[in-house]
């Protein structure tokens, strides 16, 4: 009786193990950034020409416990000073998952912290909070490797999927390109680099509109790239590598801006977030703002790079919603490759 | 010294507690469950009912492999982690080795294996001598039916342990006749009581370099390393 009674800051220990990325970090009140730790096996996959799953499992073991102490360490917290520890439950590959999961669950019992499992979209669209407090309902568009998607957010924490790829994502169908351009791994930045020096009106590409839904499909322009190829060396004319990577990326921007843009006006959203690893794609990012100049009611927030690549600060922020909306996993959380956004 | 040592290699998950010579309390399931869901609720759960809060801990001993890639390592990714947060010594213990502890009182050479698919086995050999367990070959993958023939030539009597032997009973005998000689059901899983108290007075791990013993390249890796001599 007659203390202050000030409100504690929330401190969250944040894990993500999904695919190639060990990463650990400490997230204040869900928006500030005390650490953020990365260990990236990229190197280690090049060789493979993509991701392997053991492989990534393996240098996870390596990582995991030196991420967690540099993120600890770098923050200057203690366990007792922790609210929660997030972790990265799904999707994802299921054995890089469940070295995350474990050992934030060891982490947690040591310690008595409480648990919050965190869909990991779920992370990449919260990775927009670390930029500016988030105004609902809000609208993500999330592109990666494995996602495309558009995501309506209408509370904290709340997620709907209102559009998503019916095929490839567009980071798939990038690293398809890539490969056909013999372009090295992981593809989607070199495009990115060559598009910028290629006309992107020269070589004719579909794009797939999906009328009346928000939708995306990119099987069907990806094989037209690899027939457009095919068919010049077959007449034996050769195509100038940058224009076919401009054309091709035009194609995929063309589609993500108009359905979000499209989305942002059905749906009266008082921002958008862009979200996932092509949103680093400078190209995606210049259209993007272009179109969002003239939308003067909905603002268009763009993570810096750093935090647009898998992270586990995303994760932490992500967390902290969670775990406000009163969210708690316990010591059987396992890895789930399918978790549902719609459900977490 | 309170000990808790956790097996996930294999089938058999195993958690035990010892404190000094004693067994506190052991939890064994033979069950092809999925460990990543079972681990941590055994651990809290053995605990809770021994009584024992995890920073009452001294050290944490895992099973290190070989065994399911996945299933080491959950084991090791907890019990480094644990190791790691309580800040306590870790110890890695062959998970071959833990096994060979169930032939103790066998008058002869042990050999535990595991099943690796395709005729082939993980396995190792090991002796009791006064000193306790010792290992006479180290931890290897290779074919049932080649081992049985190295094992000929010592011309000693081996104890084979496992559940997997019965899938190599044949073999070895045929290779081996009268000097092999087979655990039985009763005495198929590892325990972790034995894991623990082999790991008890054993050298301790660099908690972060702390990796499982696969013995196996995993695959991609092998294909990578063939298609680079070509
Ligand atoms: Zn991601």
């Amino acid at each position: 009786m007659g203390e202050f009674n000030v409100k504690k800051d929330q401190l969250i220990l944040g894990i993500e193990t999904s695919c190639d990325e060990t990463a650990a970090a400490v997230i204040k009140n869900g928006t500030d950034i005390l650490s953020n730790i990365v260990a990236s096996q990229i190197e280690s996959h090049k060789r493979f020409g993509g991701v392997v799953p053991e492989i990534a499992s393996r240098h996870h073991v390596e990582q995991i416990t030196l991420v967690l102490e540099e993120a600890l360490r770098e923050a200057d917290v203690t366990y007792d000073d922790l609210d929660a520890i997030a972790v990265t439950e799904g999707p994802g590959l299921v054995g890089a998952l469940l070295i995350g999961v474990n050992a934030a669950k060891a982490v947690a019992f040591a310690h008595n912290i409480p648990l919050v499992g965190v869909h990991h979209i779920a992370g990449h669209i919260y990775a927009n909070r670390l930029i500016k407090e988030i105004k609902y309902p809000a609208l993500s568009l999330v592109v990666s490797g494995g996602h495309t998607e558009l995501v309506m957010i209408k509370s904290p924490g709340q997620f709907k999927v209102i559009g998503e790829t019916r095929d490839d994502a567009a980071g798939e169908a990038y690293d398809k390109v890539a490969r056909t351009l013999h372009l090295p791994y992981p593809g989607g930045p070199h495009i990115d680099r060559l598009a910028q020096e290629g006309d992107p009106t020269s070589v004719p590409l579909p794009r797939a509109w999906l009328e009346d839904s928000y939708d995306f499909s990119f099987s069907g322009l990806k094989s037209a790239v690899i027939n457009t190829l095919h068919n010049a060396e077959q007449r034996g004319e050769t195509i100038e590598a940058a224009d076919l990577a401009a054309s091709f990326q035009q194609s995929v921007i063309d589609v993500l801006v108009k359905k979000t843009v499209k989305a942002t006006q059905e749906y009266g959203v008082h921002q958008v977030l862009l979200a996932g690893g092509v949103a680093a794609n400078k190209g995606l990012r210049k259209a993007l703002t272009e179109a969002f100049e003239t939308i003067t009611d909905t603002e268009l927030i763009i993570p810096p790079l750093a935090l647009c690549t898998d992270n586990a600060a995303m994760i932490g922020a992500a967390g902290s919603v969670l775990f406000e909306n009163g969210k708690r996993s316990g010591m059987a959380m396992n890895g789930n490759p399918g978790l549902d956004i719609e459900t977490i | 010294m309170k000990v808790l040592a956790i097996d996930t290699s294999n089938f058999t998950l195993g958690i035990a507690l010892t404190d000094g010579d004693q067994v506190v309390g052991e939890y064994v399931t033979n069950l092809k469950k999925n460990h990543s869901l079972r681990v941590m609720p055994a651990i809290e759960s053995l605990l809770r009912d021994c009584d024992t809060k995890p920073a009452e801990l001294e050290k944490i001993v895992v099973a290190k492999g070989p065994g399911s890639y996945t299933g080491v390592r959950i084991g090791v990714t907890i019990a480094k982690t644990l190791a790691w947060t309580l800040n306590i010594p870790l110890v890695g213990i062959s998970s071959l080795e833990a096994l060979a502890a169930n032939g103790r009182y066998f008058n002869g050479m042990i050999s535990p294996l595991f099943d690796a698919r395709r005729g082939q086995i993980y396995t190792g050999l090991y002796q009791f001598t006064e000193s306790g367990l010792e290992s006479r070959s180290e931890d290897k993958n290779m074919l049932a039916v080649e081992w049985a023939q190295k094992l000929k030539e010592l011309n000693v009597p081996v104890l084979f342990v496992g559940q997997d032997i019965a899938i190599h009973v044949d073999t070895l005998k045929d290779v081996l006749g009268e000097r092999a000689y087979f655990i039985p059901a009763q005495a198929y899983n590892p325990r972790p009581a034995e894991l623990a108290f082999l790991g008890r007075d054993k050298k301790q791990e660099d908690v972060h370099m702390f990796v499982p013993n696969y013995v196996r390249m995993a695959e991609a890796e092998v294909k990578w390393l063939e298609q680079q001599k070509k």
